[in-house]
This record gives structure tokens, sequence and C-alpha cells, in this order.
């Protein structure tokens, strides 16, 4: 992930609406990455997802001069993507079961972990191998949508809980349970597939914060 | 206090993200030091984190960028008369 530079946008935004329109494409470079994965959350599908994406850029450009520089950039971005996306959904008349905006899943609830003690440590080159991709592909879009979205942006795309609050529009206790309940859902999915992939050396990358 | 293995893993998410209070992270970290089920649990969901955020795992359709910046170039040659003037 390319982390967000605020002076940077600024003067770009600045520049931009004096004129020097080209460099809007440096602008909204560093979150490309985001833009599509958020929306191909909302959609899970390719197609749909980089279509609505090409929307939310130009709509992004036609109403650069309505950012006030209250919150992120990207964040700004986000949710104009995330309604660009809710307005696609609607319009294929694919709104899924799971609800789009349920505040309903914040009671407490037991997720019982897969007990493993065979798959504790990635080896690197197991990350080559494009299979260990598609597995986790598959189990992320398994995901109920809204543990979907938490998880594309907190853990793919390593936005802040803050940053995730704001782009989905819900708080950042929302965050931390949806965050908590999908790990806990990949890990019992992903932890026994994934004993394939087994451990070569310990102690590789431990601790991530 | 001592902390049974449904208290950790209510915990692991926010373990993690170093989200938890001094006091309780002590308390699981002993609860570790002895639980080899817990600590799996920690290591497995922990490589399921590390392994989202590798940008291996999740790449941009081939030639996604570039269409997109073929797309803003339309729009910029297309509305012209927004924002300032051409310089």
């Amino acid at each position: 992930m390319t982390l967000p530079e605020p002076e940077f946008e600024a003067e770009c935004i600045r520049r931009i609406l004096a004129g020097e329109k080209h460099l809007f494409h440096d602008l909204i470079r560093p979150c490309e990455r985001s833009i599509y994965f958020l929306l191909f959350s909302l959609l899970k599908n390719e197609t749909e997802a980089e279509d609505v994406a090409q929307e939310t850029v130009i709509k992004v450009y036609q109403n650069l001069d309505k950012f006030r520089g209250e919150s992120q950039f990207r964040t700004w971005v986000l949710s104009i993507a995330r309604n660009e996306g809710l307005g696609r959904l609607r319009k294929i008349g694919n709104r899924r079961e799971d609800s789009l905006d349920a505040e309903t899943d914040e009671q407490t609830g037991d997720y019982t972990p897969a007990i493993l003690t065979s798959w504790r440590e990635i080896p690197a080159e197991a990350l080559e191998k494009k299979e260990l991709g598609a597995i986790l592909r598959k189990a992320i879009e398994g995901l109920p949508e809204i543990y979907r979205n938490v998880v594309l942006l907190r853990d793919i795309e390593e936005m802040d809980i803050r940053e995730t609050a704001a782009a989905l529009g819900i708080s950042e206790a929302s965050v931390k349970v949806r965050l908590h309940r999908a790990r806990a859902m990949l890990q019992r999915s992903l932890a026994p597939q994934l004993k394939g992939f087994a451990p070569k050396r310990k102690g590789w990358f431990r601790g991530r914060a | 206090m001592r902390i049974d293995c449904k208290h950790v893993w209510g915990h692991i998410s926010a373990y993690i993200d170093n989200d938890v209070d001094p006091e309780l992270r002590a308390e699981i970290d002993r609860h570790l030091e002895t639980c080899e089920i817990c600590s799996a649990v920690l290591d497995s969901t922990r490589n399921v984190v590390i392994l989202m955020a590798d940008d291996r795992v999740f790449e941009l359709p081939v030639g996604f960028s570039d269409r997109l910046h073929a797309r803003i170039d339309r729009e910029l040659e297309q509305h012209t008369d927004l924002y300032g003037s051409t310089p």
C-alpha cells in the first residue's frame, strides 16, 4: 500500500483546481488499489468493480473542488467509491441477504477457533504459490459483506481503524468487532486448508503491530 | 485473575493489533506461555492477517491501471472547462 501524503495531496489538489489537470493522475494513483478492492468486496465481480472504479475516479475528479480537507483524501475517495458501488448494486438488483448496513451484528457470540498445531509459521516461498492466493481470495469472498469490507480495508489495504470506520461510515467499535469476527472466521476456514503449506522454519515474521 | 482459553480467543484480534491494555496483554502472555492451543490459534490467525497484507495475494487485474488512466485522460480532454484554464 502506498501511504497517503497529505501535503502532496493538498498541493496537488490546489494545482489541479488552478488548471494543472494532468496532476490528477498522480493524485489518484495511491488510491487505486483501495478503490478497486473496496468495490470488489461489494460487487464480487472483477468487471463490475473495474467499471465502477472508473466511474468513481471520474466522479472524484468532477467533485474535487468540493473536497474540504476535513478527512483524509483517500477516506473521501473511498466514501465516494462505496456510494457508487452501492448504487451499482441496487441497479443490478443484487442486494444480497446479508444486510449492507446492518448494525445488528454487535452482540457477542462465541467463535471457536480451529484448533491446530501444524500450521503456525508461514514459509515465505508459500506466498509465491498461486493457489495460496486463490484459497485466501475464496475465503474472503465467502465472508458476509459487512465483514468482508472491513477485512479488505483493514487487513488487505492496511488502513487504520479510524480510516476504515470513516470510509465505511460505521463506528470504530463496529470496525473492531467485525474485524475480530472476520479474522476468526478466516482462521477457522483457512487454517485447516493451509496446513498444506507446512512450516519449513520457525520464527519467520512474528508480530505485526 | 487467571484467564481461560475462550477469554483469550475473544481478544485475539485486538491482541494482534496491539489494542489491548497492558494488564490484559500480560495476562494473555502468561496464558500463552503455557497453552499450546491458544498459541497455535494466535499464530495461525496472525498468519492469516500477514498473508492478506501481501500484495502478491491480492493483485489488481492486469491492465487495470492503464485503462483507468486512459479513462481519466478522456475525461480531462472532454471537460476542458472544468477547473482553471489549461496552462
